[in-house]
């Protein structure tokens, strides 16, 4: 019996770790051929371990492309809608949850459809709302559209919902709160864990952004970092090692954060699909 | 009749005035939902509403829109191009969705099994792979997956095995391309798995164990129930973003989808349309016609799964 299970155990992880190496490997391989020149890439047998031309290949991607302007164009877009999804977000829902007023369910419900709407059926049309209002090649034409946006109102309603205790509103209320006060000085600090992963359900989903910006940016000083990249990509396929240094400079800082906040990520998504 | 509709002018003026004033009174949590609707209506409902106009014009983006009814959904009807790119999604479809939800499923069973370790580290290392971007994937995967010198490739010469075109065959590329909407999404689906096994309650399984239940029988008569609304709910979100699918065949195979269009999918040929042929009006046409087919195959996809 003991041993059985031992054995079944070992299997377990065998079959997980399988998982995790066709997981992790793609990024170990992006690695390598980041530190290799092309030669050693191409080569037959090709160098399966790191090699030391990583600071060169970087250089290059420096030399040939304007990596850095995308980094920062994705950093000012990632970290202004981030913040503007968390103020207009939360404070949506948490009136969405607290508060009632005539219409509160309809309105509710018609935000849960436009949810189910796929992106793409809008998508020519805004491109021309963006091009007669003056917004091609602007930060705005990134940020704006989503700063209000469904999935993050629903998300702050249900959380709100189950943490915001209405005994700890009516004090406030009594104390002289005005409604904003009561979202500022008690929902915002309960609502923190709810925040964080908003938060960074946000910035990943702009960081990888790839679409909207390849169609709404055209000058090059405004393109982002994916934009970017696929650039390097289709301009200098030829020069592999220098591709695969710029693509793991653009994937480790995401990476970085989503092990930070992995736990909370991981369980927010979850949530939200389960609690549906 | 003329005292009914006295009473009736009396008593509506009341309901009404205190309707609005429960509306004004209410005016500050308007004030706070409206953001989104706003929004919505400038970057949502109008660009609907003006994509359904658009298909019913010709526009190349420049100068007069010039009405021609049906005519470009009729001509999509019967455009070659059109229908391959729905043959090219659905087969993209079909290869990538069932492995990659019975591998998910697998994951999520065994990340559940109680005094399971290193679950935490297990669960990070398995969901990693959908916070990478699809265009890093794509770049990654052209690599591997290279005609000539790739990974692939590679370990097949040492078995003897000649050079595979992946990304030239029309068959393989969709391999190529299912592959990695399977190695970016199993993860995410398995999280989503074990969250809805982890919300069965445990006494479900403790009472029919009790009344002599085999663990074959809770599987099927306690686990599956319970976990068809999740899986329910990853079938018709893969259905969607299956149909949508873009960055993968557009960064590997470039805006014509690769030799003879092999990788031309849907939304890819959408984007050709509109932004390398100008053709606004037939393009929204296209998209007009996506969105029905993702309302039918999620509909099609949910009746299949109710009926389990």
């Amino acid at each position: 019996m003991v041993g059985k299970s031992w054995i079944s155990k070992g299997l377990t992880h065998l079959v997980l770790l399988i998982g995790v190496v066709i997981s992790v490997f793609p990024f170990y391989w992006l690695a390598v051929m980041s530190t290799n020149t092309t030669s050693q890439i191409l080569h037959f047998p090709p160098k399966l371990i790191f090699g030391n031309q990583l600071w060169i290949n970087l250089k290059h991607v420096f030399a040939n492309i304007d990596f850095l302007q995308g980094f920062t164009n994705t950093l000012i877009v990632a970290v202004i809608s981030v913040v503007g999804t968390l103020f207009f977000c939360s404070l949506a829902g948490f009136t969405f949850a607290k508060f009632k007023f005539p219409g509160r369910n309809f309105l509710f419900v018609s935000l849960l459809i436009t949810m189910m709407i796929p992106s793409q059926i809008s998508f020519i049309p805004s491109f021309i709302v963006m091009a007669k209002i003056g917004w091609v090649n602007s930060y705005q034409s990134l940020i704006v559209p989503g700063l209000a946006n469904a999935f993050g109102i629903f998300w702050i309603r249900q959380y709100c919902d189950g943490s915001v205790p209405d005994e700890l509103l009516e004090a406030g209320r009594l104390d002289g709160c005005n409604q904003f006060r009561l979202y500022w000085n008690i929902a915002i600090p309960i609502l923190r864990p709810a925040l964080a992963f908003l938060g960074i359900f946000t910035f990943i989903g702009v960081y990888n952004d790839y679409l909207w910006p390849l169609v709404v940016i055209n000058n090059p000083d405004r393109f982002t970092l994916q934009v970017v990249l696929s650039q390097l990509n289709g301009i200098y396929n030829t020069d592999y090692g220098m591709v695969m240094a710029g693509t793991l400079l653009a994937t480790v800082p995401l990476i970085i954060i989503f092990f930070i906040f992995s736990r909370n990520f991981i369980s927010g998504i979850a949530d939200g699909a389960v609690k549906d | 009749m003329k005292e009914a509709l006295g009473t009736n002018t009396n008593v509506l003026p009341v309901k009404k005035r205190s309707l609005w004033s429960e509306i004004w009174k209410n005016r500050v949590s308007y004030l706070f939902i409206s953001p989104f609707y706003i929004l919505f209506l400038i970057f949502g409902l109008f660009p609907i509403l003006f994509s359904l106009y658009l298909a019913f014009h010709s526009w190349t983006g420049l100068g007069e829109m010039k009405f021609v009814g049906l005519a470009q959904f009729k001509y999509l009807l019967t455009e070659p191009d059109f229908w391959h790119s729905v043959g090219n999604t659905f087969a993209i479809w079909f290869i990538s969705t069932i492995p990659m939800l019975f591998f998910a499923l697998v994951i999520a069973f065994l990340l559940n099994l109680p005094l399971l370790k290193f679950r935490g580290i297990y669960r990070t290392l398995f969901f990693v792979t959908n916070v990478t971007s699809i265009v890093a994937v794509a770049i990654i995967f052209q690599s591997i997956f290279n005609n000539n010198y790739g990974l692939v490739n590679y370990f097949l010469s040492l078995f003897g095995v000649d050079p595979v075109k992946w990304l030239d065959n029309s068959v393989l590329v969709k391999f190529v391309l299912a592959s990695m909407v399977v190695w970016r999404f199993t993860g995410y689906n398995a999280i989503i798995y074990l969250a809805g096994l982890q919300s069965i309650p445990q006494t479900l399984y403790e009472a029919a164990t009790i009344d002599g239940a085999n663990r074959r029988q809770t599987f099927f008569h306690i686990t599956i129930p319970l976990l068809r609304p999740v899986i329910l709910f990853t079938v018709i979100m893969t259905t969607i973003g299956s149909m949508q699918l873009f960055t993968e065949p557009q960064v590997l195979l470039g805006d014509s989808g690769g030799v003879g269009g092999a990788g031309m999918t849907l939304s890819l040929y959408m984007y050709n349309q509109a932004f390398i042929q100008s053709q606004f009006g037939y393009a929204s046409a296209v998209s007009w016609a996506l969105f029905i087919i993702i309302g039918l195959f999620s509909l099609i996809n949910w009746k299949f799964v109710q009926r389990f």
